[in-house]
């Protein structure tokens, strides 16, 4: 379900943010539809940050177009400030106030008259479980509840479109669970978020649509279905000895119909299970015939790492690879053509080593 | 599946699963806005001094200590060089100066508090929203007088107990505080713009004392300039801090304060003309360099 930019309540066309010689954003473009979580899943110094900063209005681009709820941000960044909430990486709250001085204080700045401040604060601190710990100061709150109160200070103003920069990075499981609520509540309410994150995980569970970002450029967007299909769902992963490569590599072909990518060193190799623990057992049965002893073989669900891989040919936290080995994933990629959901690892490959 | 949340606008029908159109509260930021937001950020920067407990100590213990300390270890030995104005008592002529030096190091806390929200990513937040842009540093310098008043009356009332008595009238005298108030003020323009180029708190805390302690010490705070070798002697009484304090003390001592051929009225505009023209300058610079910094 694609939307045209006519009601899309977040519209960005290509926007440029250079930094001196470093583009942190390079020509990025997205739409998003009211009443949903996009996830902008990437890396770290991919553009995630940036592209918030734009959107909320703290950062010019500059080149390209961004709107918020058909608000030019760049125009009016005044009115957009009225209909948007900000949650940053870090929890901007106070530490000597108490938890409900901050949300009354952001409430009160959204313009919120004193006494509707305080109703709606007391509202949110009781829906988000802090109601207890309100009347003291957030210095004595743990990092998962400066978080929570983060997010509650930004829904005071109840805005039509929320962004969130990485809202769980670094905190604990059960405070992670927490944010994920608060989001679904959040989108329930017809809020439309926009959320950052590094774990494909979170996007998975929360996000409808999902773009990712590379080196300040969306490199590829759906759903976190669409996208699963075609980075292939779990992977197979393989270790042989060198002498065993090329036997290994034909079994694993013959069994999947898919060219094996090698890795580094030429060894261990990674082919998509498209029956999970199915494609593990077939492939033991396969290798132990060809008399092949594998040093490690396992299965594992798609990470990050492999969403970059297939895309760019590049791990995602690694820094940019030598040329010739992107050109050389890139044309495995190219192999896989014929395999489905493919198509769009391979031709990202190679437009990145093209570039 | 819209749930309607109590108070959220719920006009005509929508269709349904579509949210219902939204009313931002504040679509513009009116000049009341403007007031209000600076009050609320005033009354934050204000709760933050009485919350944290090094503040407070800072902000009372070190003043009343410099008063304590000045006055008796300096006192007895400076009193014989003092102008016979102060009634031989060095606690008269070092009251006026101490306020000021007192303001000046108060100014620093300008710098300190807007580098820690700018690292601490409350300035984002305050940029991400329907605020009056102006209220973030309105609001800080507002604190940081009103912060600086607290902190001059509890000198004061030490310095009474001492026995620092002005030699002048009343209204004088409070003229004397207010002018000592409004050069504050003035400074912690200054003093933002400063804290806004370093934008991190331990920068802030060493660049902003580069200024001061010069400033301060090379001046008619503490000691006539008589002695000072000719070149300080030009610096010093010529530098705003040398005279504002010269008015302060023409204000609270009177005109036997002041050096020969300048009365207390010319050091007053002179003074206010260094306030105004500091205030507007730095003020200036500040925003321009607000809207930049947080880039």
């Amino acid at each position: 379900m694609r939307t045209t930019p006519a009601d899309a309540v977040v519209s960005v066309s290509d926007v440029v943010m250079s930094f001196g010689a470093v583009r942190a954003l390079d020509g990025v473009s997205l739409e998003v539809e009211p009443g949903i979580v996009y996830g902008l899943l990437g890396p770290n110094g991919a553009g995630k940050t940036t592209l918030i900063r734009v959107l909320a209005t703290l950062l010019r681009p500059s080149a390209g177009r961004a709107e918020v709820a058909g608000i030019d941000v760049l125009a009016d960044p005044e009115a957009a400030r009225a209909r948007i909430g900000l949650a940053g990486q870090f929890a901007a709250v106070d530490e000597y106030l108490t938890g409900r001085e901050n949300v009354e204080m952001v409430g009160r700045l959204y313009g919120l008259g004193r006494r509707d401040a305080r109703t709606r604060a007391a509202d949110i601190l009781e829906r988000i479980g802090l109601a207890e710990a309100a009347g003291r100061q957030v210095k004595t709150y743990s990092g998962g509840m400066r978080r929570r109160l983060d997010l509650a200070a930004s829904l005071v103003g109840r805005p039509q479109v929320m962004f969130l920069d990485e809202p769980t990075t670094g905190i604990d499981p059960r405070s992670r669970m927490d944010v994920w609520e608060m989001v679904e509540d959040l989108v329930a309410d017809g809020t439309t978020v926009l959320l950052t994150t590094q774990y494909l995980e979170e996007a998975d569970r929360l996000a409808a649509r999902i773009g990712v970002i590379d080196h300040g450029r969306i490199i590829s967007e759906g759903t976190a279905d669409e996208l699963k299909n075609t980075f292939g769902g779990d992977v197979l992963e393989l270790a042989v000895d060198e002498a065993d490569r090329d036997a290994a590599v034909a079994v694993l072909r013959r069994l999947t119909g898919e060219d094996p990518a090698l890795d580094r060193t030429g060894t261990s190799m990674r082919v998509p299970a498209r029956d999970g623990a199915q494609t593990l057992v077939e492939a033991v049965l396969a290798l132990n015939d060809a008399s092949i002893a594998p040093r490690d073989i396992a299965l594992h669900r798609p990470t990050l790492d492999d969403v970059f891989l297939a895309l760019t040919g590049e791990p995602a936290t690694s820094p940019p690879a030598a040329d010739a080995d992107a050109v050389d994933e890139g044309d495995a990629g190219e192999g896989d053509a014929g395999g489905a959901g493919h198509a769009t690892s391979a031709s990202a490959g190679t437009d990145r080593s093209t570039r | 599946m819209s749930t309607t949340t109590p108070g959220a606008p719920t006009p005509g029908a929508p269709a349904p699963g579509a949210p219902a159109p939204f009313v931002p509260i504040r679509p513009k930021v009116t000049f009341a806005d403007a007031v209000t937001d600076t009050l609320v950020i005033t009354r934050r920067n204000l709760l933050r001094n009485v919350r944290l407990p090094q503040l407070l100590l800072f902000a009372t213990v070190q003043p009343v200590m410099f008063l304590l300390l000045f006055n008796y270890v300096f006192g007895g030995a400076i009193g014989q060089t003092i102008p016979p104005v102060a009634g031989g008592k060095y606690i008269n002529w070092l009251m006026p100066g101490l306020l000021i030096q007192i303001s000046t190091f108060g100014a620093s806390q300008t710098a300190l508090g807007l580098t820690e929200d700018l690292q601490k990513g409350v300035i984002d937040r305050f940029r991400s929203l329907p605020m009056a842009r102006s209220a973030v540093l309105a609001g800080r310098t507002l604190g940081d007088l009103l912060r600086n008043a607290g902190v001059i009356s509890l000198m004061l009332v030490v310095g009474f107990a001492i026995g620092f008595r002005y030699q002048t009238s009343f209204p004088e005298f409070l003229a004397g505080v207010g002018l000592g108030l409004l050069f504050a003020y003035a400074l912690s323009w200054m003093m933002a713009t400063l804290g806004l180029l370093v934008r991190t708190p331990e920068a802030a805390q060493s660049a902003a004392f580069l200024p001061i302690f010069p400033l301060v010490f090379a001046s008619s705070v503490f000691l006539p300039t008589q002695t000072m070798p000719a070149w300080l002697r030009t610096f010093a009484d010529h530098q705003p801090i040398t005279v504002i304090t010269n008015a302060l003390r023409g204000l609270m001592l009177g005109q036997g304060a002041l050096l020969p051929g300048q009365t207390v009225a010319g050091q007053v505009l002179v003074s206010l003309a260094w306030i105004t023209g500091i205030t507007v300058v730095f003020s200036v610079l500040a925003v321009r360099t607000y809207r930049r910094a947080v880039s």
